[in-house]
This record gives structure tokens, C-alpha cells and sequence, in this order.
């Protein structure tokens, strides 16, 4: 039975978002690329992939793979609300007691892999979809890509491959926010008409609102999209979703703000504040 | 039993090998008929390739990937240390025309510091067998340990029948209290040659086999550079990064110092052409190099050297 309720998920993608906020401070951490795709990720972990804390060795679970590495926070704040990460662990962040850094790594139980650098994962997780092919499995398998991503070859590369070996178990999800790290994609190296793109080299494409959960819910409802052929789904976001102070600024990409701040924003999160940012603005990785 | 045989037989023989290629096919033609799904063909994509191999490994599975030396270990370099390195995965990479086999291609493909550049990645172990006698003996090894592993393929035949493959070991050909020259790879069996001559000349020559070059036996280079006057280290390698660097790390390392003859390519590609004369041009025929010890000429016969057949 489909479930048409998406309360619970709003509310859990507002905690996700207090704990992103809570981890941009003393030493920060890619804030406004998390933001973009808490909604996303609350919604795969809660009513679309086979992955729990009971299942992470199983070799029939579902698998995430997160290339678009730097929204990492989205990932533990989803992890920490459904039970697989001990949210005292998040304090932790940037601590040498814990492994809980800028970039995924597989010290953190549900990581599949360790991504960091941009480009890479589309082939890893293209390797996991042949093996599932191979050995008959029905498992499905997400990577999570970056618009500014889509910058690097070796995307389209797998996703040729993917079209040769019809590889309809593998889903690229690209978190279309509009923005690379210093200005817009359309500005830098312009990505549209991605849709037409990626169907020129063979994938079944849909495009959502990325924020909707009724219509990411629509979409992956229709998996696999076309038999034999890679997912491709678009989902459009905001750089800096639920942050009105933030969203859509090219230069709140990596934020570390400071304590004061972080209680501002916490307000601002829930609509009852605005506020007025002090604390250093891009920082250039 | 060629490199194709035996990786056909090892495939057949356990469910869990996969074998890929980036579109170079020349040792593994007969496998997609005999695996099916289970041979990969990626097309021209070293990076992809290497980055599905982890993938798999993931899952459970030893893929032997193959491509051109060059393309493999630079092109796709940053795959290989952050996918397979990083993760410490038991993806085996078979490296085609390594070294001078490359032959006739051109600098692009020369891949004269790929030894140096693979065991500069944790985790990963490093091969380069003297013939195919020795790739032989060799790979069943390396393809059931659990490390990431760059071996050099080369299926020259030398006619030399090596001794048993043990990991981290060096083979023993000969010992002398002259010179010990050390090699790996195709330049064995000009190493072979050069070690007539010299034992002709009236020195006692030693020569090992250094198949195993991560890990490395630091034993047999410190007994060799104890006992020789003088250490020979031989490939078709960069001077940088490979077995002389190796050589001098071991010896630092163990507080000792020796004579040491580096011959290798010192800060040059060498110049393009078949097998044989890139050999002779370059000054690594095995009267060259018998004569570069010696430091004089002399009237000893070179044997022919067979051009390998054009595989890409």
C-alpha cells in the first residue's frame, strides 16, 4: 500500500536540517550542497531503498552511494533520525575520537564507500549493478550525484557503460541545486538541456521538484523507469533549502558559523527569525 | 600453460573472478565465449573500468582488469589509489606492453614509471615477471590474495624454467663476488646473456630475479650487496622510482651502503621502434650491458632478440 502521507518525513527532514546546521560550526562543513538534499535523502531512506541498521551486511539490501561527497551532513542527519547512527556521534564531527569528517568513509556504519573526489562513484556503484546483474539479484542500487559533478567525464563515461551492459538497477539521481562551488552551473560550464543529455546517451529520464515528496514518490514509483535502460532522475533543488539567509548564495556553499549564529538559524529554520550573517562568507576548497 | 589458459582455467575454476578489459583484447580473446557475463568489456575507459573492478570487489567478486600499461596505471591512476588503494580491495591488474614492450608505439605508451607510481599506493603489491614461465608461476598467488596487485604481463619465452613463486621473494639465479646484477621483466633475458659474458671475461657474476618487487626481498638485495663488489640494478624503467630506488631505500634503511650501477632510462623516453633495436639503440642488449660493467669492448657474440607480435 502506497503511503501518501509524507508528515513524518517533513518532520524528519526539519531534524535533518537542525543537525546540518548544528554541524556547521566549529570548523563548518558544506552546508547550503547539504541543505539541497536533505528532502531527497529523508524520502530513499525512508520509503524507498531496503536499507535499515539490521540490514548493512546483507548482501540484499539496497545500495546508496553518495558521490556528490560534501553533502555528507544530509547523510548522517538522515542516518542519526533513523536509527543507524547514535545521534550523540554528530557532535563529533571534525573530532579525532570519531571518523565523522567533510567526506563520507565506511568507518560509518551505512557508507557504503568513501567518496571525496567528484566523479568516481558513478563507476563504483555501475560495478555493483553488473555484479547484481550478473549473480541475479533484483537489488537496487542509487548514486547520488552533484550537478557541478556532471563537470567530470568519467559521469558520462559510466552512464555510456551502463546504457551497453542496460543496467535498469542502477538509479543516477543528480541534486540539480544550480550551483558548483563559486557561482551557478549555467554560469561556468551550463549543464542544460541536462534531461535531453543524459537521453541522448540512452538513459530513461525523469525530472521532479527534488524538495516534493509526493513527486519524488511519483517517480520512483515508475522504477525501473524503461526496461533495460539506466535511471536517470533530475530532481531540482535550492542551494540552502529551508534557510532563507543562505539559500540560492553562491557564496554559502561551506559555511562555519559561529554559535550565536547557529541559534539564529535554527529559529530561522522553523520561521521565526531572520538573520543577519556576520561570520566569514565563501570559502574556496 | 599461456597467460590465457591459465586465467581461463583460474576463471572456470572459481565463480568469483571477473574478468575486464578497456577494449584490449589481445590475451583474453577467447574468454568472452567461455565466461559470458563474467568478461567485461568496459570499451576505452581505463578510469570507469577500474572504478566498476572496485565495485564488484564490493561485492564479493577478484576482478583481473587489463589495459595498456600506460593507460592503466596513469590515466586511471587516481581511481586506482582512491578506489582499489583506499579501500584495499583485491582488484588485480594485468598491465599489457609495459616497459620497452611497448615497442613501436611512441612515448604515450611507454610506461616507464608505472612500478614506481603503483607501489607509491598503499596496500597495493607489485609483480613484473621475467617471462611467461614466470607470469605463470606467479599469478595464481596473486590473484588469491586478498591485496590489490599490478603485475607487468609479459609472455616472452626464454626457454628458463624459474623456481616456485613465493611472495616477497626474489629468485636466485646465480651468486657471484663480482658482480650481482638485479633485474625483473623482459631485461632477464638479456641479464641472462650479459652473465655468460661476463663469466667469459673471468668474473664470478651473480644474477637475481626480482619478481616480486612489492613486496620487495630486502634479504637477498643486502646478501648481494654484501658479498658482490659491485650491485648491478637492470630495467626498462625510469632511474626514479624503480629498482635502483628500491635498492637504496632498502640499504638506508638497513644502515648499509654498496657500489651500485643503475641501468635504466635516466630522465629520457626511449626512442621508438621494434623490440630489438629499441634494445640496441638504448644500449640494453646483454652485450651492452655486459660491456657497461666491464667498461671495455668485447668480441663476444649478441644472440638475435625475437620481436614480440604486435598486441594492443
Amino acid at each position: 500500500m502506497e503511503n501518501k502521507n509524507y508528515e513524518e518525513l517533513t518532520a524528519t527532514a526539519l531534524k535533518v536540517r537542525e543537525h546540518i546546521i548544528r554541524m556547521s560550526t566549529d570548523g563548518g562543513c558544506f552546508t547550503g550542497a547539504s541543505l539541497s538534499a536533505v528532502d531527497l535523502i529523508v524520502y530513499l531512506y525512508s520509503r524507498f531503498l531496503n536499507i535499515n541498521k539490521d540490514n548493512l551486511n546483507d548482501p540484499d539490501r539496497d545500495y546508496l552511494f553518495l558521490s556528490k561527497g560534501h553533502d555528507v551532513p544530509a547523510l548522517y542527519g538522515t542516518f542519526a533520525e533513523l536509527g543507524l547512527l547514535e545521534k550523540e556521534r554528530l557532535k563529533n564531527h571534525l573530532l579525532l575520537n570519531d571518523h565523522i569528517y567533510w567526506h563520507p568513509n565506511t568507518k560509518i556504519p551505512g557508507i557504503e564507500f568513501h567518496s571525496g573526489s567528484l566523479g568516481h562513484l558513478p563507476s563504483v556503484a555501475l560495478g555493483v549493478a553488473l555484479d547484481l546483474k550478473i549473480s541475479g539479484s533484483t537489488n537496487k542500487v542509487i548514486c547520488i550525484l552533484g550537478d557541478g559533478e556532471l563537470n567530470e567525464g568519467t559521469c558520462w563515461e559510466a552512464v555510456l557503460v551502463a546504457n551497453a551492459y542496460k543496467l535498469d538497477n542502477l538509479i543516477f539521481i543528480v541534486d540539480r541545486n544550480q550551483f558548483q562551488a563559486n557561482m551557478r552551473t549555467e554560469e561556468l560550464i551550463p549543464l542544460e538541456p541536462l534531461a535531453d543529455k543524459f537521453a541522448a546517451f540512452g538513459a530513461a529520464v525523469k525530472r521532479v521538484n527534488g524538495h516534493s515528496f509526493a513527486e519524488l514518490d511519483e517517480a520512483l514509483n515508475a522504477y525501473p523507469f524503461q526496461t533495460g535502460k539506466l535511471n536517470v532522475l533530475i530532481a531540482d533543488t535550492m542551494r540552502g533549502k529551508g534557510l532563507p539567509s543562505i539559500q540560492e548564495r553562491a557564496d554559502r556553499w561551506f559555511c562555519n558559523f559561529s554559535a550565536g549564529e547557529v541559534e539564529q538559524l535554527l529559529l530561522e529554520l522553523h520561521g521565526e527569525h531572520n538573520t543577519t550573517l556576520t561570520s566569514e562568507t565563501l570559502v574556496v576548497r | 600453460m599461456s597467460y590465457e589458459e591459465l586465467l581461463t582455467q583460474t576463471a572456470l575454476a572459481d565463480e568469483q573472478v571477473i574478468v575486464m578489459t578497456a577494449e584490449n583484447r589481445a590475451l583474453v580473446r577467447n574468454l568472452p565465449a567461455k565466461l559470458g557475463k563474467r568478461f567485461i568489456d568496459t570499451g576505452i575507459t581505463e578510469q570507469t573500468m577500474v572504478g566498476a573492478a572496485a565495485g564488484l570487489a564490493l561485492r564479493g567478486r577478484v576482478p583481473v582488469i587489463h589495459a595498456l600499461a600506460s593507460f592503466l596505471t596513469m590515466r586511471a591512476f587516481e581511481f586506482v589509489r582512491t578506489d582499489v588503494g583506499i579501500a584495499n580491495l583485491p582488484v588485480k591488474l594485468s598491465s599489457f606492453i609495459p616497459g620497452f614492450l611497448s615497442d613501436g608505439n611512441g612515448p604515450t605508451h611507454q610506461a616507464i614509471e608505472d612500478i614506481s607510481i603503483m607501489r607509491g599506493i598503499p596496500n597495493v603489491t607489485v609483480f613484473a615477471p621475467a617471462d611467461e614461465d614466470d607470469l605463470v608461476k606467479m599469478l595464481p598467488q596473486i590473484w588469491e590474495s586478498k591485496s590489490p596487485a599490478y603485475t607487468r604481463i609479459n609472455t616472452r619465452q626464454t626457454g628458463y624454467n624459474h623456481a616456485p613463486f613465493v611472495m616477497g621473494k626474489a629468485e636466485v639465479i646465480t651468486e657471484g663476488t663480482d658482480v650481482t646484477i638485479l633485474t625483473y621483466g623482459l631485461l632477464f633475458e638479456q641479464a641472462l646473456i650479459a652473465v655468460e659474458m661476463l663469466k667469459a671475461e673471468g668474473l664470478s657474476v651473480g644474477l637475481i630475479n626480482m619478481r616480486s618487487l612489492k613486496p620487495v626481498d630486502e634479504e637477498a638485495i643486502l646478501k648481494a650487496s654484501a658479498q658482490s663488489k659491485l650491485v648491478v640494478t637492470l630495467e626498462d624503467h625510469f632511474v626514479t622510482g624503480g629498482l635502483y630506488t628500491i635498492v637504496a631505500e632498502v640499504l638506508l634503511k638497513n644502515r648499509s651502503t654498496a657500489n651500485v650501477l643503475p641501468i635504466a632510462l635516466h630522465e629520457k623516453w626511449f626512442r621508438p621502434a621494434l623490440l630489438p633495436s629499441v634494445l640496441e639503440y638504448e644500449g640494453f642488449t646483454g652485450k651492452q650491458i655486459a660491456e657497461k660493467i666491464l667498461g671495455y669492448q668485447t668480441a663476444h657474440h649478441q644472440p638475435e632478440i625475437l620481436t614480440p607480435e604486435f598486441s594492443e
